[in-house]
């Protein structure tokens, strides 16, 4: 083996990292900032040019400030937990494509560390590591608001993982393969023309266009796995005094911040590329051959310019974290039990249709050799998520009458 | 359409914020680049007044200290000649020192003075580094004289400013 080769995949790793973490320090810019434009306030505008220079400040206070470990932890597993926490968040962004590949030198680099055939099946069990980390130190912390919000984050995190795991085999059918690059390809496919009156547009075949109630699903659940509001039972200020990390501070606290918002960037990939093309532009490939004069849109695809799907995987990571901060600026947190017979009740079934329902219209497609089956995709899709939502209102109904 | 009301409820929200991001301007204030007008009957720091003729109003009566609650008013009180002439009458305050750690900005200091001469500004700015600096000598307090020429001690005239309370109408606020 040649040590490019090693060189190649430590940069690679070494570039990941970095941009996780600068991601995550940019990401409390932007949560800030997003917010407090929402709640009508400017938001931190102080450090550097429009507060840029903020979440550096915010680092040197978080390295400097005084880490205390109280007298009654259990050490081992009270230090292990951060690690155990923000190791996964790293981690789990190895998979994810970033884009093609580019020549440098003539070597062929290609946009992602690791390309693994079962890149679906690795992400499901890292993102399961981080239940550890919490629930340990919820337990260790000897504390017990921080014991129940460990206890909390293990039993709402089990529960949405299993739609979750439908939600990605509902991509992985989609796809067909379990390599995230394949499944990326798969969605640069023409879908269907949009036929104007001077052009036919071609739209690529985004999963969440084929399987809309799909990604929504993939969405909710995503927001419960990173214990982001509507969902954040487990880091609840006003009921558990911040849960799981009441007794961190210091650098400790600081890894399990972290890791919630690396998590937060590493599922809005993730829901990006199962979902919403990944890299790839957001038009389709044959569009700049649909008109002539949009011709040089071809300079914007990613088969052109490889070096640009980092940057659409980026625009769309932005616009799927505007969405998590938005919620979470919106909604109020749902109580326990809600979230818990929303889970097992609402979402689990639903998600069990939308991975049936997706299976048997592309088995039924492939069977009869007719691309017209996989229109039943969506439009059965959305009736069982309208029997969802009618469930959602039996549920709450139920409650508001005190039966159970 | 009652089944879908929860949903559409939730999504009325999300209408809701996104209007405000997007159209609502922000009500921040930059702080020190722009300053809010306090109100008319704001309580800021003391201000030592004086006449419009350079002398100072406070005699050095010490009722501000003694209606002072929590005890924040020092004042020293020394005779006045008209040679030296600080302030009209026979005495004027030669320490008058307020420790702003213990002001509470109650205004009593203002309502004892039988001159009118201490009364609570509209200056918030009262930050210090020094524990030392929180204690405001009279320096600090007295606002400027109108000229060189008219500020205190000064020489005058005898038997002029013999009167240390001048003659003062009813206050009509209403």
């Amino acid at each position: 083996m040649d040590w490019t080769i090693w060189l190649e995949w430590v940069i690679k790793g070494l570039v990941l990292c970095l941009v996780l973490l600068v991601g995550f320090a940019y990401l409390t810019w932007y949560e800030r900032r997003a917010l407090a434009r929402i709640q009508v306030r400017v938001g931190p505008n102080r450090a550097g040019y429009q507060g840029l220079l903020q979440p550096i400040a915010d680092a040197v206070k978080l390295i400097f400030k005084e880490e205390l470990t109280p007298s009654r932890v259990y050490k081992v597993a009270f230090l292990l937990a951060p690690v155990l926490t923000v190791v996964p968040s790293l981690v789990l962004a190895a998979v994810i494509p970033l884009g093609t590949s580019f020549n440098l030198f003539g070597r062929t680099i290609t946009l992602y560390v690791a390309n693994l055939n079962v890149g679906v099946l690795y992400l499901t069990s890292i993102a399961s590591i981080a239940v550890y980390g919490i629930v340990l130190a919820g337990w260790s912390s000897n504390n017990k608001y921080a014991m129940l919000g460990g206890v909390r984050a293990t039993a709402q995190m089990i529960s949405y993982e299993l739609s979750l795991g439908l939600c990605f085999a509902t991509a992985v059918v989609m796809g067909n393969s379990m390599n995230l690059n394949e499944i990326v390809n798969a969605q640069s496919a023409v879908l269907f023309n949009l036929n104007l009156d001077f052009i036919k547009i071609p739209v690529s075949s985004w999963n969440f266009l084929i399987q809309p109630v799909g990604a929504l699903v993939f969405l909710i659940v995503t927001l419960a796995e990173v214990n982001r509001a509507p969902f954040d039972m487990p880091e609840a200020e006003q009921e558990l005094t911040a849960g799981y990390h009441s007794e961190y501070s210091g650098m400790k606290f600081a890894l399990f911040f972290m890791a919630e918002y690396q998590k937060m960037i590493v599922i809005s990939m993730i829901a990006a590329t199962l979902f919403f093309g990944g890299y790839l532009q957001p038009f389709s490939a044959a569009l700049p051959n649909a008109a002539p004069w949009l011709g040089w849109l071809s300079y914007l695809t990613v088969q052109k310019t490889p070096l640009l799907g980092p940057v659409y995987l980026l625009l769309k990571v932005i616009v799927l974290l505007f969405g998590m901060i938005w919620i979470r600026a919106t909604w109020p947190r749902i109580r326990y039990d809600r979230l818990m017979s929303f889970g097992w009740k609402i979402l689990l079934p639903l998600s069990f249709a939308v991975a049936f329902i997706t299976a048997t219209g592309i088995l039924l497609a492939q069977e009869f050799e007719n691309q017209l089956y996989l229109y039943s995709i969506p439009v059965l899709s959305i009736i069982s998520a309208l029997v969802a939502v009618v469930f959602i209102y039996r549920d709450l109904r139920r409650k508001s009458h005190g039966r159970i | 359409m009652g089944v879908f009301e929860p949903v559409i409820e939730l999504g009325r929200g999300l209408a809701e914020t996104l209007r405000s991001f997007l159209f609502e301007p922000t009500v921040t204030i930059q702080y020190p680049e722009e300053k809010r007008e306090v109100r008319p009957r704001y309580r800021g720091r003391h201000i030592l007044h004086r006449y419009e003729d350079g002398l100072e109003k406070c005699i050095g009566c010490s009722l501000c200290a003694a209606a002072c609650p929590s005890d924040a008013i020092f004042v020293e009180a020394s005779e006045n000649t008209d040679e030296k002439r600080f302030s009209p009458g026979q005495r004027y305050a030669s320490t008058y020192e307020i420790n702003m750690m213990r002001c509470i900005y109650c205004g009593f200091c203002e309502d004892a003075c039988p001159t009118e001469a201490i009364t609570l500004g509209d200056n918030y700015e009262l930050a210090y580094t020094d524990r030392r600096d929180a204690i405001y000598p009279k320096e600090k307090l007295l606002e400027p004289a109108p000229s060189a020429d008219m500020s205190s001690p000064r020489k005058v005239e005898p038997g002029v400013f013999t009167r240390s309370v001048p003659e003062m109408k009813n206050p009509k606020d209403w």
